[in-house]
This record gives C-alpha cells, sequence and structure tokens, in this order.
C-alpha cells in the first residue's frame, strides 16, 4: 500500500523499558474513561426498591359477597429517579372475600414471567394469557403442568376502620420457587 | 496462546495489522512535535466511551433533560465525574485542534500530496465544534438554552433556505422534545458517525503519504512503537491530567438551573471556544448580521481550504503562516475583548450571581423530599417563595415598600420609599420598631406614607411613650400575641416557649391599657373598626388577603394610601400573591441541616 516510505527499520529489541513505560502509561490512561463509565451503569444495583407501606385500596363494599375476586389499582408514591409522584397506580391486586370480613389480596403479577394475571370468572380461576399458567381462586397453583413456579403471590391485608381494606403491595422476583422481594 | 494467535492471524490477518499499525515509519525518529494527531484521537475515544456511559442515563425531552442530567450529576455513583470527564474532555479537543492546526501548517504537512487530507482535517475541526454546539444544549439548563437559541436564530438569518434549515435543526417553530431528540441525535450518532468516518480517510491518508517530517532531521528513521508511542501517550496523559485537575477543581460540569423560556437569563454566554464569534457580531449594525455571522466566517473557511494550493507559489507557505497567526490573534483579541466587556458590567456579573443562586436553589429543592414533580424541575424554581418573592417585590411593590432598604433583589428603586419595610414583617422585631415612639413616624414604618399623621402614630407618640414601665410589660406580651397570630416559622419555637405569655397579651390587646380594639378588630372584640383587622395578623391568609386589597374594609378602607387592589385588579395573580406573601413570611423550602441559602444579595 506505502509506495512513497522506505521500508521501515526492524524494531530496537533493546528499550525494553521504553516499551514497558509505553504500554503502562497507555493502559493506564485507557483505563480512566471506561471506569468512570461503569461506575455509572453500574449504579441501579445500589438503588434500594421503595416500599411504600400499607396503602388503602378500597373498602369492603365494593367486594362481592361471594368471595369472586375484583381487581383494583393500588395507588402510593411513585419513585422514577428523579421523580416523585404521589398517589399514582404502582401495581393492581386481586382482592376476594374470604369468609365474613377477612380480605385475600393478590399481586396480579403472574410468578412465572411478570404477565398480568386473568381472572376467568366462567371457570372460576386466574389465568395468565402469555404461557398459560393457571392459578385456582385461592392462588395455587392448579394444573401441575403450570410453568409458573409457585402460586399467585399473596400481600398483607390489613381492615381498618371496618370497612377499610389497606395492602402492603410489593411485587416479587419472577421464575423462582421461593416468594423473594423484588 | 501462540497456538491461537496463529489461527487468528491466518484467519484475519491481525499480524500484519498490528505490525502495520506498529511500525509506521517515523522519518528523522521520534519527536515531541507528532504527537498531537494522537491526543485528538485519544480524546474522541475518551469522549465515545463517557458519551454512551451518559446515554444510559441521559433522557432528551424538555421535562426529563435537565432532570436526567441532575440525577447523573447528584445522585448516580461517580457521575459528576463522569460528566466531568465528558465536558471537559470535549474543551481539551477544541484546544488540541487548533494546536495540532497549527503545527500541519507550520511543518508544511498541508501541501501537495496531503491536499485532501489537509480538508478532511478541516472538515473534522468543523465536526467537533459542530460537537461541542450540540453538546452545549443538551443538560437544558438556562446557559445552554439562551445560548444555542442564539446559534439557531443566526440559521435563520441565512439567505433563502435559513428559516427552513433553522425549523430543521429546531425540529419545529419553538425549542421543545424535538430540539432535543434533533441535538441528542446529532450529538450522539450523526456527527461521531461523520467524525469516525472522517478520521478513517484522515488516518489511511496520512499513512498512505507518511508523516512530514521536520526538516532537518535529527537522527535516523525509527519505527512508531516504541519511542513515538511513548511520546504519544506521555502526551495523551499529560491531557488527561489536565482534564482531571478541572473536574476535580470544579468537581465535575457545571449545571444551571433548568432552561424557562418566560425567565430572563442575562448570563447567556456561549462556550469560551466561541467567544471570539460571539464578540465579532457586536460590530455589525442591525441588517448586516449576516456579514458577520455567515459571509465572512465561511470565506475565512474556504481561504483554509485554499492554503495547499496557495502554499505553491514562491511565498505562499509564508502568507499562509502570516494569515493563521493573524487569524489566530484576531480570535485570542476577540475573546479578550468579550471577557473584557462582561468583566467590566455590573449587570453581567450580577447575572451571574442570580444564575448561580438559581442554579444552586433548584438542586436544593430537587434533593428535598418532594422530589422533582413530573412537571419538570422548571415548576420548582417557579413555585419557590425564595427565588420568585424577590422578583415580584421589586417589579411590583419597591416602587413604595422596601426590603431591608432595598428592593428585594439588592438594587435601590427610583422612586422614594413611601411605605415600611417589610423585612421581618410581623415578626416580634419588626413590631417591637412599629411600637417605638421613636421609629414608627420613620421611613421603615409610618414615616413616608399617610399614616404618618394617622391615629396609630400618634397613639404610639403620644400615649404609649408615656406608659408605665409596668404597662410596657402588657404592651410587649400584647406584641408577642400580636407576633403569634402570623405563626410564622422562625418564630415557631418561641411562640410554643411563651404560649402561657402569649395568652395573657392576647387579652390585653382588647384591654384597658392597650386599647387596640377602639380601631381594631380582634377575633370578637372591636366594633365599628376603622384600622385593619388584626385577626390571623400576618398569617398566610391574612397577608394574602391584605396584599390582594388593603382597601378592602377588613383592612383600610378608605385610609388606604395609594395600595393598589392587586388581586381584584389582577395586577397579580393568586399565584403571585403567595409567592410574596410566603417570601416576606420566611416560609420556604429549606432542609434539616440548614445549609441555608441567602435571598438575592
Amino acid at each position: 500500500m506505502d509506495t512513497h516510505c522506505p521500508p521501515p527499520p526492524q524494531p530496537d529489541r533493546r528499550n525494553f523499558l521504553t516499551k514497558a513505560a509505553a504500554a503502562v502509561v497507555g493502559g493506564l490512561i485507557a483505563l480512566v474513561p471506561p471506569l468512570a463509565g461503569l461506575l455509572v451503569v453500574f449504579d441501579p444495583l445500589r438503588r434500594q426498591t421503595e416500599n411504600s407501606g400499607a396503602v388503602l385500596v378500597t373498602s369492603l363494599g365494593a367486594l362481592p359477597e361471594d368471595g369472586q375476586p375484583r381487581k383494583f389499582p393500588v395507588l402510593a408514591t411513585r419513585v422514577d429517579a428523579w421523580n416523585r409522584t404521589p398517589n399514582v397506580p404502582v401495581g393492581a391486586v386481586y382482592l376476594q372475600r374470604v369468609g365474613g370480613d377477612r380480605v385475600r389480596a393478590f399481586n396480579v403479577v403472574c410468578p412465572h414471567a411478570g404477565c398480568f394475571v386473568d381472572f376467568r370468572a366462567a371457570n372460576n380461576h386466574f389465568h395468565c394469557p402469555c404461557h398459560n399458567s393457571s392459578f385456582g381462586v385461592d392462588g395455587k397453583i392448579l394444573d401441575p403442568k403450570s410453568p409458573s413456579p409457585r402460586g399467585l403471590d399473596e400481600l398483607p391485608v390489613e381492615i381498618r376502620h371496618e370497612n377499610e381494606i389497606w395492602v402492603t403491595f410489593q411485587n416479587f422476583r419472577a421464575g423462582v420457587k421461593e416468594k423473594i422481594p423484588a | 496462546m501462540k497456538a491461537f494467535l496463529g489461527w487468528l492471524d491466518e484467519r484475519t490477518g491481525s499480524k500484519k495489522l498490528l505490525h502495520e499499525a506498529l511500525f509506521e515509519n517515523v522519518p528523522g525518529g521520534a519527536r515531541w512535535r507528532y504527537v498531537w494527531g494522537s491526543t485528538l484521537v485519544f480524546c474522541f475515544t475518551v469522549q465515545i466511551v463517557t458519551g454512551l456511559a451518559l446515554w444510559l442515563a441521559y433522557s432528551p425531552s424538555s421535562q426529563t433533560a435537565w432532570e436526567s442530567v441532575y440525577f447523573i450529576q447528584y445522585e448516580m455513583w461517580g457521575g459528576w465525574f463522569l460528566r466531568g470527564l465528558h465536558h471537559y474532555t470535549a474543551h481539551a479537543m477544541t484546544a488540541l485542534l487548533v494546536i495540532h492546526l497549527m503545527q500541519v501548517v507550520i511543518d508544511g504537512a498541508y501541501k501537495a500530496p496531503r491536499e485532501v487530507n489537509f480538508w478532511t482535517g478541516v472538515l473534522l475541526l468543523l465536526l467537533v465544534l459542530a460537537l461541542s454546539l450540540t453538546g452545549y444544549l443538551l443538560p437544558w439548563d438556562q446557559k445552554g438554552y439562551w445560548a444555542t437559541k442564539v446559534a439557531t436564530s443566526i440559521a435563520a438569518i441565512a439567505p433563502v433556505f435559513g428559516p427552513a434549515v433553522q425549523r430543521l435543526i429546531v425540529g419545529g417553530g419553538d425549542y421543545g422534545h424535538h430540539t432535543l431528540t434533533r441535538f441528542f441525535a446529532l450529538h450522539a450518532g450523526i456527527i461521531p458517525g461523520a467524525i469516525i468516518a472522517f478520521i478513517g480517510a484522515h488516518i489511511y491518508l496520512f499513512r498512505r503519504h507518511g508523516l512530514t517530517p521536520k526538516e532537518p532531521r535529527r537522527k535516523p528513521d525509527a519505527p512508531f512503537w516504541p519511542d513515538q508511542l511513548l511520546r504519544d501517550v506521555v502526551a495523551c496523559l499529560a491531557v488527561m491530567l489536565g482534564v482531571l485537575f478541572f473536574v476535580l477543581r470544579f468537581h465535575g460540569a457545571d449545571l444551571g438551573a433548568p432552561a424557562d423560556p418566560s425567565e430572563q437569563f442575562s448570563a447567556a454566554r456561549p462556550d469560551w471556544y466561541f467567544l471570539f464569534l460571539f464578540q465579532f457580531l457586536k460590530y455589525f449594525p442591525g441588517g448586516s448580521e449576516l456579514w458577520g455571522a455567515i459571509v465572512i466566517p465561511a470565506l475565512l473557511l474556504v481561504f483554509l481550504a485554499a492554503m495547499p494550493f496557495i502554499g505553491r507559489w514562491r511565498l505562499g507557505h509564508r502568507f499562509n503562516l502570516g494569515f493563521l497567526w493573524t487569524m489566530l490573534a484576531g480570535i485570542v483579541l476577540l475573546t479578550h475583548l468579550a471577557l473584557d466587556e462582561d468583566r467590566r458590567k455590573p449587570e453581567y456579573r450580577a447575572a451571574v450571581e442570580i444564575a448561580r443562586q438559581d442554579a444552586e436553589r433548584v438542586i436544593l429543592l430537587a434533593r428535598a423530599p418532594a422530589g422533582i414533580p413530573p412537571t419538570g424541575a422548571v415548576t420548582l424554581l417557579r413555585n419557590d417563595p425564595l427565588t420568585q418573592g424577590p422578583r415580584i417585590f421589586a417589579k411590583n411593590c419597591a416602587s413604595c415598600h422596601r426590603f431591608d432598604g432595598h428592593d428585594g433583589l439588592g438594587g435601590q428603586p427610583k422612586d422614594k420609599v413611601s411605605a415600611s419595610d417589610l423585612k421581618g414583617f410581623a415578626s416580634r422585631a419588626w413590631l417591637a420598631g412599629l411600637l417605638d415612639p421613636e421609629k414608627i413616624a420613620s421611613p421603615r414604618y409610618f414615616g413616608a406614607s399617610d399614616h404618618r399623621n394617622g391615629k396609630m402614630v400618634k397613639f404610639v407618640k403620644e400615649e404609649l411613650a408615656e406608659f408605665t414601665a409596668e404597662d410596657k410589660q402588657v404592651v410587649q406580651k400584647a406584641l408577642m400575641a400580636l407576633s403569634a397570630e402570623a405563626g410564622l416559622k422562625a418564630q415557631r419555637e418561641a411562640d410554643e416557649r411563651d404560649a402561657a405569655v402569649i395568652a395573657e397579651g392576647k387579652k390585653a390587646i382588647a384591654g384597658k391599657i392597650m386599647t387596640c380594639t377602639e380601631c381594631h378588630k380582634f377575633h370578637d372584640a372591636g366594633e365599628d373598626p376603622t384600622a385593619p383587622d388584626l385577626t390571623g395578623y400576618g398569617s398566610r391568609a391574612w397577608l394574602i388577603a391584605f396584599i390582594s386589597d388593603a382597601g378592602h374594609e377588613r383592612f383600610y378602607g378608605e385610609n388606604n394610601d395609594r395600595m393598589p387592589a392587586y388581586g381584584p385588579k389582577k395586577i397579580l395573580n393568586e399565584q403571585e400573591i403567595s409567592l410574596v406573601a410566603d417570601w416576606l413570611r420566611d416560609d420556604w423550602y429549606a432542609p434539616e441541616q440548614p445549609e441555608r441559602l441567602s435571598p438575592v444579595k
């Protein structure tokens, strides 16, 4: 390719020091920018998901007496990087009466891969539209062939002032047998 | 390892490639003057690496750009360092480009057969300047916003296609989301892509024609590796250390207050490398900007590109050198003039100071527990009494009132004082002055207004002045009670501590000694009041109602002395009135650990 220059001379094998210095200095300056970048890139690893504690979801009167689950949005303070927005949907729950004034809450998210689970009133069970996991009305896995590794995630419920339903909302890691907070 | 390298070489030709990269011939041996091109490649690589990392956290829209940069700078791990590295390396790159250009011309490396290489170099210079220009806007702070507006307005004065070009760059008629998406795509995709392509061409052509040796050659030819490479990396290290010095010295790059098209920003200046153009424009009277902004710079560029041809003449090279040095001197002179003019202008210095305070304040607000609302950080400043209060006061109230002797912003209004000084309004200290026979008729209180001849002044000067020591204690209690009506944040602890005295004082206000309720109403006491209602005196609601309409019968009624009905007459809207009221009551967000920010001095 090079027709203008004389053939390059042979490298001098003796100046080891020069070579070492060039390699060290070159390596050093090449390290700084990627390190600075990686620190910022790994920033999400140190951020904890904030838990908003129990939030008021609805009142007992909104739940059918026959124990059929109903879906409700959960409003809480959403922290999204620099934004903090109070009173916006952060997720949803299925609520159902389980005898008298006791209430059960399931996170609507499928523990298999995070899809939004449907309640099929006709068959009285929960069904995930993504990979066909199905769950009984009690949240347990219905079909042993279900892809989901565990039943629907139950959330702590508290009845306050006789008819207010407060739920401690939380998401859990998908795809594992144990219920591990996400 | 050897087997693997052999395999790799057979499949890719890696050995030859490495050999070509390292054993390029350096005629006359390694020299320091050959390092500049390498430092530029190094800087550009730093920009790609740091830029990609920044990209992972940046969000280009007018409600998230400033916010995401704030988050990088103040919340993310080492974000300030990363941003600082990117910022100051950009500065270094501009300086290095000029050095590289000068070295190329001085050494005659632009002449045949290297014309095309010279032109790619000039193009690269322009592309890097375009990177700087587009990058300046991305944080979407006041400085970047207003300075870039100047640049895009200049684009619009170009003949025929100017306005269309401006619309295309801005992404519409005005600055907004699409300005940012476009500038970001230009800054992070299109321009760097072009630069990579041109660097490729530049280096290819450089290798094709070889290095231009500086005569006389002092040593025999030598390969690039290791002597020249060592010099190159040491130069890069020096550049990096210089950049690190600035990053650490200024704790990363500056971030101003978020862009606000309704907020004056007199401190708008381009970065230092564009200051000469900024200054140059000042010399072109209205209608002739086209010459200063486009025609003359374009002619100079054409001349620069023509230098390889001019260099063929006998005196051409010297002429080129003279031209470049003159241009450089002109740029330095214009930059100096721009800086010098700003240094002399008190208004500019004041604007810079306000900009600094706004930036500091908005970051304090952004870090507050309430966080940044989805409407963006710009609303934090717009709704902040400490920021807006003094500005509204200076514009609307300071023609009569003062705040600690000034107009709220530290200036002196041209009208003489004709109403009370409202610094500390309704606080114990302020009321103590009001009830002081020596002070009530001073300009700080009623001395400059029509009330100087009113009943209140008469009462304080004639009756209260004659009070016995015992009665004066009652005055003190009444004063504390009245001040407690305001519920001032700064007095909260004192008010709680003195609750018992305040309860006594409340009774005293309506009592026989004070006789306040002969003219004023105070809770249930006081019939047919002729003076302002003292119920909730100085509280937020009271103050807002008072500012809205001081001539209302609840306040001065017919005795009102020129105070406009700001509310009913719609001189100020509700929000503006509450901002002034909150500011006067010293009621604004301050962090628990007070790194207290004083209002504008």
